[in-house]
Formats: structure tokens, C-alpha cells, sequence
């Protein structure tokens, strides 16, 4: 019979801390390439001249922030670390400490800025920016992947939930959303991309809504009626007339994601989490 | 309109600007953002002085990434000035004339903008390096302690800002949505 491990690929500490502080770094420096696609197309179909000139600057700007080597935003972000475990991976080592330690050493590295408060009421910086928000989901297999997700605030402070009525139905939804994002007005830095997380229970429903901001924006959700739903709420938000910067426009999103669970026969969470036009996202596997 | 303006800046000057101008500010500035803005209050309620003059002082709402060898300073883009509202009419009050950020203002804010002459410029929110780019020269001046949210003097040329919300209280984020709105409504 074979012993209990030798069915497990071992990762070592080590190399998470190397790949976590590779990925702080990257996704810090450079947005991912739907987002980059996205803001180009954005500017293209912008009607409203002020809104392409802004478009046009923040095009400009993700582009200088690679050649100058610096973060494309200041708000480097809350570490927030997606990891997929595969069930037979063996890590040898401590996880949640060499997760840590490769945010330390990547935002030391990489002079990105640190954020993190050790307590929400006493606020002393750690100087560091860990802790990282780490996510765990075990899946089948024998990897490991971890995806990092530097979350500024300006447009987390703009994310709502609400525990909505059965009754309320796909309209409240949309009237929640579309209340949310009209509510954040020039807050969030639009263009921006919202997060949806619907069912579940509470902390589900936000957890739904932050996972929403993991997929491409140019990935529509694969259940059809959520993918129209998608591109309705879109065309809603972008109707209002916020625009970049909120100082007018067509542009206000840039896209809207939804991630859905089964809930409760009385129930309907609703999360909306906002992310600015600097959607960041860095994944690797080990 | 464009202007070119350098710090500090008279209050004629500030009354020219109408929401929606631009202007390329160079000069001295200061950063501060909510600790920074906190231990301000604090000093003020003991009667101490302020860790620079707030009389015709512009501030800046920024927490830049630290510096790479050779630069001034990281990436410096506006914070959201939202969370400053508590605290800025009483530093309109006593003097300070411009402040620098992104995104809305309270009421009580602009009131006191409107009765102080003071202007509300916005930079481009989440344009970090390019705002780095027109700082030429950082000083940390105070509370170190408080890492990127301490308080530094800025040298900065040429640094593109939106007049957000104008002396008498003219407001970008109310009237420029509503404009686009009108021009779709037109049948564009």
C-alpha cells in the first residue's frame, strides 16, 4: 500500500513567497490585457470630448507606468491572494505565512505603497502591507494557483450589500446595482468595473461579488441569462451619464460581471463590489 | 480655459477659474490625507501650530508609493477627498485656499469654499506615474509615522488639473454629467 504522502506534489513555502511577491509586483505595474483592450475600445466610442480627453490620459497613463517602472496607481492596494489548492498538493512550510512574506517582500521591492492598518479602530500602519486578504478554495488535483489581487479603496468604499426580497426579483437587482453605482458617482475613479455577487448568504453574496472582479471582463458569464444580464446592466450604467472621472460621459463601466449561487427559499443577498478602471489581477501556477 | 498658474495663488486669481477650466499648476504644494488631516484637527484643538502655513496654501490629497532610486517620489495620484469633508471647512476657515483631489465634495465644503474664495481642483484619479512626472522635488515635513500618509512638500510644474468645484460653487460633477445627458437627450 502507498504511505499517505505519496499520492501529494509537495510546494514549498519558499516558492509561494517568491511567486507572491512576483505577482504584487506585476499585477502592480501592468493591468491585465482585457482591461488595456477595454479602455482603448472605451476611448474609440467615447461621443463625449471631455471624456475622451480623460480616456485618453489614463490610456497614457498605463502606458507611462510601464515605461517609467512605477505602480499604475498610487492605491497599490490591500493584498487580496486567490489561491486554487489543488487537494493533493503537500505544502511544505507555513502557508499563510509564506503568503505574508511574499506580500512583504513585494511591495518592499517593488516601492509599492503600504496600506494596511493593523486595527480598523486604532490604525497603526504595519508598515509592510500584510496582512494579505487570503481566499482558499480546494479543488481536484495536484496545483496550486495563486492569483494576486491588489484592491485599492477608493472604489471599495464604494461597494454595497443588501439582503433584497424573493420578491424583488431581477428589477431590484438591477435597481440596487444601478443605485450603487450612482451613489459612488466620481468617487471610485471611473471608468469603473463592477462586481456582482447574487444569492448565496451574506458573506457569501460579497465573496460572489469580489470573485466576480477575478474573471476578464471580456468573459461573459457562461449561463446565458446572466450574460444578458451583464450586458443590460452595462448599458444602464452607462447611461447615466457619469463618465470618466465623473465629469460626464458615456463611459461611467467598462464591465459588469456577475457570479451567482443557489439561497435560501426567503432570500435575495445582493453584494456589488466597485473596482476603478485599474483592475488588477496577476496569476501564476505552481 | 487654460491657465498657468504658480503657488500660491491670490484670491483674484482663484476667482477667475470656473468649473471646468483647466490649469497646469506648478510650485509648491502640500500633501495630507485623513491621518495626516486627523493630527491637524489635533493640533488645532491644543493651539498648536500647524506643520506648515495653512493661510494660501494648496494640499494635496495624495499617499504616493514610495520613491525608486532616482525619482522624486512614486506614483502619485489623487486620493478620494470625500474623506477629508469633515475636516476642511474649519481649514478653509483659517485660511487654506486651494485643495487638490478627485471625486464629490460635501455641502458644508463647498459653503465654506464659496465664503473663503477657495477652489476645488481635481487630478486625474488613478493616473499615478503620470502624475509623478510633474513632481519635481518631495520633502517629508512631518509625521513619519504615518509612512505614505505623511506630510510632505511637493515642487510640482506643470501638473494637469480640472477645476472641480469653482469659487462661487460651480460644480464639474453636477454640471458636466448633466450636460452630456442634455446632448444625448438632442438625439445624438
Amino acid at each position: 500500500m502507498p504511505g499517505p504522502f505519496e499520492y501529494m506534489r509537495t510546494v514549498k513555502a519558499e516558492d509561494i513567497s517568491a511567486a507572491v511577491a512576483e505577482l504584487c509586483i506585476r499585477a502592480n505595474k501592468q493591468l491585465p490585457e482585457d482591461i488595456v483592450r477595454a479602455m482603448n475600445a472605451a476611448r474609440e466610442g467615447e461621443p463625449w470630448p471631455v471624456a475622451e480627453a480623460s480616456l485618453g490620459v489614463l490610456c497614457r497613463n498605463i502606458e507611462a507606468a510601464g515605461e517609467m517602472d512605477l505602480p499604475v496607481c498610487q492605491d497599490t492596494g490591500m493584498a487580496c491572494v486567490f489561491v486554487r489548492l489543488g487537494q493533493d498538493v503537500h505544502i511544505e512550510g507555513d502557508f499563510n505565512a509564506a503568503v505574508n512574506e511574499g506580500v512583504r517582500r513585494g511591495y518592499q521591492q517593488g516601492y509599492l505603497r503600504k496600506s494596511v492598518v493593523a486595527d480598523p479602530l486604532r490604525r497603526v500602519n504595519t508598515g509592510d502591507n500584510t496582512p494579505a486578504a487570503i481566499t482558499v478554495e480546494l479543488v481536484p488535483g495536484d496545483r496550486l494557483e495563486l492569483t494576486v489581487v491588489p484592491k485599492g479603496f477608493g472604489s471599495e468604499n464604494m461597494s454595497r450589500l443588501a439582503m433584497l426580497k424573493p420578491a424583488d426579483g431581477v428589477e431590484g437587482v438591477k435597481r440596487f446595482v444601478l443605485d450603487t453605482v450612482r451613489a459612488a458617482g466620481s468617487n471610485p475613479c471611473p471608468p469603473i468595473v463592477v462586481g456582482v455577487g447574487i444569492g448565496g448568504t451574506f458573506d457569501k453574496a460579497a465573496s460572489l461579488a469580489k470573485h466576480a472582479l477575478l474573471r476578464p471582463i471580456d468573459c461573459p458569464n457562461q449561463d446565458e441569462f446572466y450574460a444578458r444580464l451583464e450586458e443590460d446592466m452595462l448599458r444602464e450604467i452607462n447611461s447615466l451619464g457619469i463618465g470618466p472621472q465623473g465629469f460626464g460621459g458615456r463611459t461611467t463601466a467598462l464591465g459588469v460581471n456577475i457570479e451567482t449561487m443557489p439561497t435560501h427559499v426567503a432570500g435575495l443577498p445582493v453584494a456589488v463590489n466597485i473596482s476603478c478602471h485599474v483592475t488588477r489581477r496577476a496569476s501564476m501556477e505552481l | 480655459m487654460e491657465y498657468r498658474l504658480r503657488t500660491p495663488l491670490s484670491r483674484e486669481e482663484l476667482s477667475e477659474l470656473r468649473a471646468g477650466d483647466m490649469v497646469y499648476l506648478s510650485g509648491e504644494i502640500y500633501t495630507a490625507r485623513d491621518a495626516a488631516h486627523k493630527r491637524m484637527m489635533e493640533c488645532l484643538d491644543r493651539g498648536e501650530p500647524l506643520p506648515f502655513e495653512i493661510r494660501d496654501s494648496a494640499v494635496y490629497y495624495v499617499g504616493p508609493t514610495p520613491e525608486p532610486p532616482g525619482r522624486a517620489i512614486g506614483s502619485a495620484g489623487p486620493t478620494t477627498s470625500g474623506r477629508m469633508d469633515a475636516y476642511s471647512p474649519r481649514l478653509l476657515d483659517l485660511g487654506q485656499s486651494v485643495m487638490i483631489g478627485k471625486g464629490m465634495r460635501s455641502k458644508d465644503v463647498v459653503d465654506a469654499m464659496v465664503r473663503n474664495g477657495a477652489v476645488y481642483l481635481a487630478a486625474m484619479g488613478g493616473a499615478g506615474a503620470l502624475m509623478s512626472a510633474c513632481v519635481k522635488s518631495a520633502e517629508l515635513i512631518c509625521w513619519e509615522d504615518l509612512g505614505c500618509e505623511a506630510v510632505r512638500r511637493l515642487e510640482v510644474e506643470d501638473m494637469p488639473l480640472t477645476v472641480a468645484i469653482d469659487s462661487l460653487g460651480g460644480n464639474i460633477y453636477e454640471s458636466g454629467p448633466a450636460a452630456y445627458l442634455q446632448s444625448m437627450k438632442g438625439g445624438n
